[in-house]
């Protein structure tokens, strides 16, 4: 018997029972919607935080102190920590796979112009800062290595910070006060969103190190931290313990704990981790409710069969042989997954669009989960549809003959 | 003998109903050629059902050969047994078993879609010449719950003939059907017959009997009378001199 007719003879017995067939494919068409909408909201989160991630820059390591937990070792350039401004000059000569290199203080000041008033995180940095975090500007220029030599009393400050001191008018070159002191606002720099952490990355002053460190700290003395952009992605790993070891040769560390070297790549990792974790725990939520959907399939078909035991038996006696009837019953189960499997991707897809909407977020449905629904759904509609199919295929023709 | 068309040996049919054993047919002999019209008769349990199955392939013997068209059914398997039903065989039940929800015309395409590659037009060519055949072309259209009895068997019958098969196996077609409208079901019978298809008939009524040509009763699974019908009658003339119309 033809394929091309089996199709027909399972598509005329669906289109027989119209309601029946079209609420058997709703539990499908909903598990297929979820599956698709739970994928594009877990893909959805991934390129959010990807994003965070590539806004921290290109190739980054960061060298952190972990001394404040231990016994404060004063070094000779006034930090507190293990790490000195030496110790970043050091690095950017030893290493050929350094790009760039720059210290990092942290501190935090009250921003004052006119009568409006704002607290921001100061950090100052080297001009390589810029390079490694890819700042670029929206205004302005960045503070030069002139500025970082002499201390000059200008700064960089981000979106968030203009928008509120500056609700109407151009922040370069105007002068405000930083914890009192006066400086000069020389660049804006353009949105960087939100951090991994969730902190707002335009909410910042950039300065130049030696300013923070000689005008701002008083007599508190800050962490110092380094960050650092490898020539490649791939020589990350090997410039992370390059780095580790010089600290614990020079004495700086006694033991590895000391300090923490991170790469953007750990927390990418970390990050990718938890949000597959999220996707695969959301996906299987969903898949559970496809999987009703084909048990729906199985006991429709049963009663099906139940239902159709003469016609299987006419159709025998004028020459439909087992395998024919097997054949007609798994299509048509199939036919019900696959139709409502498609249905199912239009919904999810809708849904996901809905979502993007209402969320603002960027949600992406990605081949992958279509074609997985779709194999789902098939592969469903022929396990589920099996169990019902052999039966109805092992009927003895006589007895369905009778069978009233 | 190449006229014999079923030749049927020594054949026995039993039933294992619990502890008992029913013997449906007890050692049947029976040989029919190409081109014979034969009715079978019996009271009820006689094993006239059990042997149109037999020879319709729709059941098998306990006991006995069988030979159908030259061709040993018993060592056929299920699969071969489907196309000896598909290409050789016709049915005609007492109670039409059409599916339902499914038009005159899907009905009779039926054994051609199980049926060798046949393409969409030659399918529609051999539906409707087979519709044309019963007088029933007009209704192809209609499902069988908009058709009487006589036309629903007349879609029956088209049905068991559009695959050009060599035998008509037709059991009680008649029984559900008024005297009138069985006639007319009888003169399709003849007019089948006439174009070279065997005919074989099982009827409880005498008068339906004298329409074919060989007459067979059964008693207690056995074939106990095998004659010759002297009075062979014809359906198509007895149909003009029945009233039209009238109510039986
Ligand atoms: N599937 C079955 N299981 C058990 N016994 C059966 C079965 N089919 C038929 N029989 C028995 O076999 C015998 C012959 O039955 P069969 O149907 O052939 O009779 P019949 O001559 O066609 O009768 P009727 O004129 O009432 O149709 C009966 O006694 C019946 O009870
Ligand atoms: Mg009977």
């Amino acid at each position: 018997m033809p394929l091309y007719a089996i199709f027909q003879i399972a598509l005329k017995s669906l289109l027989r029972n119209k309601t029946r067939t079209f609420l058997t494919m709703l539990g499908i068409i909903i598990g297929v919607a979820a599956v698709i909408t739970m994928l594009a909201i877990g893909q959805g989160a991934k390129t959010i935080v990807d994003d965070q991630i590539n806004s921290m820059g290109t190739n980054v390591i960061t060298v952190m102190s972990n001394m404040f937990n231990r016994s404060a070792v004063r070094s000779e350039s006034g930090s507190s920590s293990g790490l000195t401004l030496e110790d970043v000059e050091n690095i950017k000569d030893r290493f050929n796979d350094v790009l760039y290199a720059s210290v990092l203080v942290s501190s935090f000041g009250r921003l004052k112009y006119k009568s409006l008033n704002w607290y921001s995180p100061v950090m100052g940095v080297d001009t390589d800062f810029q390079f490694i975090r890819n700042y670029e500007m929206e205004e302005g220029e960045f503070f030069t290595d002139n500025d970082v030599r002499s201390g000059n009393k200008v700064i960089v400050i981000g979106t968030t910070v203009a928008t509120n001191l500056f609700p109407d008018e151009s922040p370069i070159d105007k002068m405000i006060r930083l914890r009192n002191v006066p400086v000069r606002i020389v660049g804006v720099y353009k949105s960087k969103g939100q951090s991994v952490a969730g902190g707002d990355q335009d909410d910042m002053v950039i300065a130049p190190y030696s300013m923070v460190l000689g005008r701002l700290t008083g007599r508190w003395r800050p962490n110092l931290n380094i960050f650092v952009s490898a020539v490649s992605k791939e020589k990350i790993p090997k410039l992370q313990t390059d780095i580790m070891n010089y600290l614990l040769e020079t004495n700086r560390a006694a033991t590895e704990e000391d300090f923490v070297v991170n790469s953007q790549t750990d927390i990418a990792e970390t990050s990718n981790r938890v949000s597959n974790t999220m996707t695969l725990l959301l996906a299987s939520i969903a898949s559970i409710s496809l999987l009703v959907g084909g048990i729906g399939i199985m006991n429709i078909m049963l009663v099906s069969v139940t239902e159709r035991i003469k016609e299987i038996g006419i159709r025998m006696a004028v020459g439909a042989k087992k395998k024919d009837v097997l054949m007609q019953f798994i299509i048509e189960a199939v036919m019900i997954s696959l139709l409502g499997g498609l249905l199912g991707i239009l919904l999810g897809a809708g849904l996901s669009k809905t979502l993007e909407h209402m969320m603002k977020w960027s949600i992406s449905i990605s081949t992958w989960s279509i074609v997985l629904s779709v194999t789902f759904s098939c592969a469903i509609g022929i396990f589920f549809g099996w169990y019902p199919a052999k039966k109805a295929a092992s009927l003895n023709l006589i007895d369905a003959l009778r069978y009233e | 003998m190449p006229n014999t068309l079923i030749k049927i040996e020594n054949m026995s049919k039993t039933y294992q109903m619990g502890e008992s054993v029913v013997h449906a047919l007890r050692n049947v002999d029976l040989t029919i050629n190409k081109g014979e019209f034969v009715a079978i008769m019996g009271a009820s349990g006689s094993g006239k059902t059990t042997l149109m199955n037999l020879i319709g392939c729709l059941d098998k013997p306990s006991a006995g050969s069988y030979i159908l068209d030259g061709i040993d059914i018993h060592s056929l398997n299920d699969n071969e047994l489907s196309d000896i039903r598909n290409e050789k065989i016709g049915f005609v039940f007492q109670s039409f078993y059409l599916l339902p929800r499914t038009t005159a015309f899907e009905n009779v395409e039926l054994p051609l879609l199980y049926s060798t590659n046949l393409n969409l037009h030659q399918r529609r060519e051999k539906v409707l010449q087979a519709l044309e055949t019963v007088k029933i072309a007009e209704r192809s259209h209609h499902f069988p719950n908009q058709l009487s009895g006589g036309q629903q068997q007349r879609v029956a019958i088209a049905r068991a003939i559009v695959n050009q098969a060599l035998i008509m196996l037709a059991d009680e077609p008649t029984g559900n059907l008024d005297s009138r409208t069985s006639v007319e079901v009888l003169s399709v019978f003849q007019e089948l017959h006439r174009n070279g298809i065997t005919v074989i008939l099982v009827t409880h009524e005498k008068e339906i009997a004298m329409y074919a040509k060989r007459l067979i009763i059964f008693k207690d699974g056995r074939i106990i009378s095998d004659q010759i019908n002297n009075n062979q009658r014809n359906a198509a003339e007895d149909l003009k001199n029945l009233p039209k119309e009238e109510e039986d």
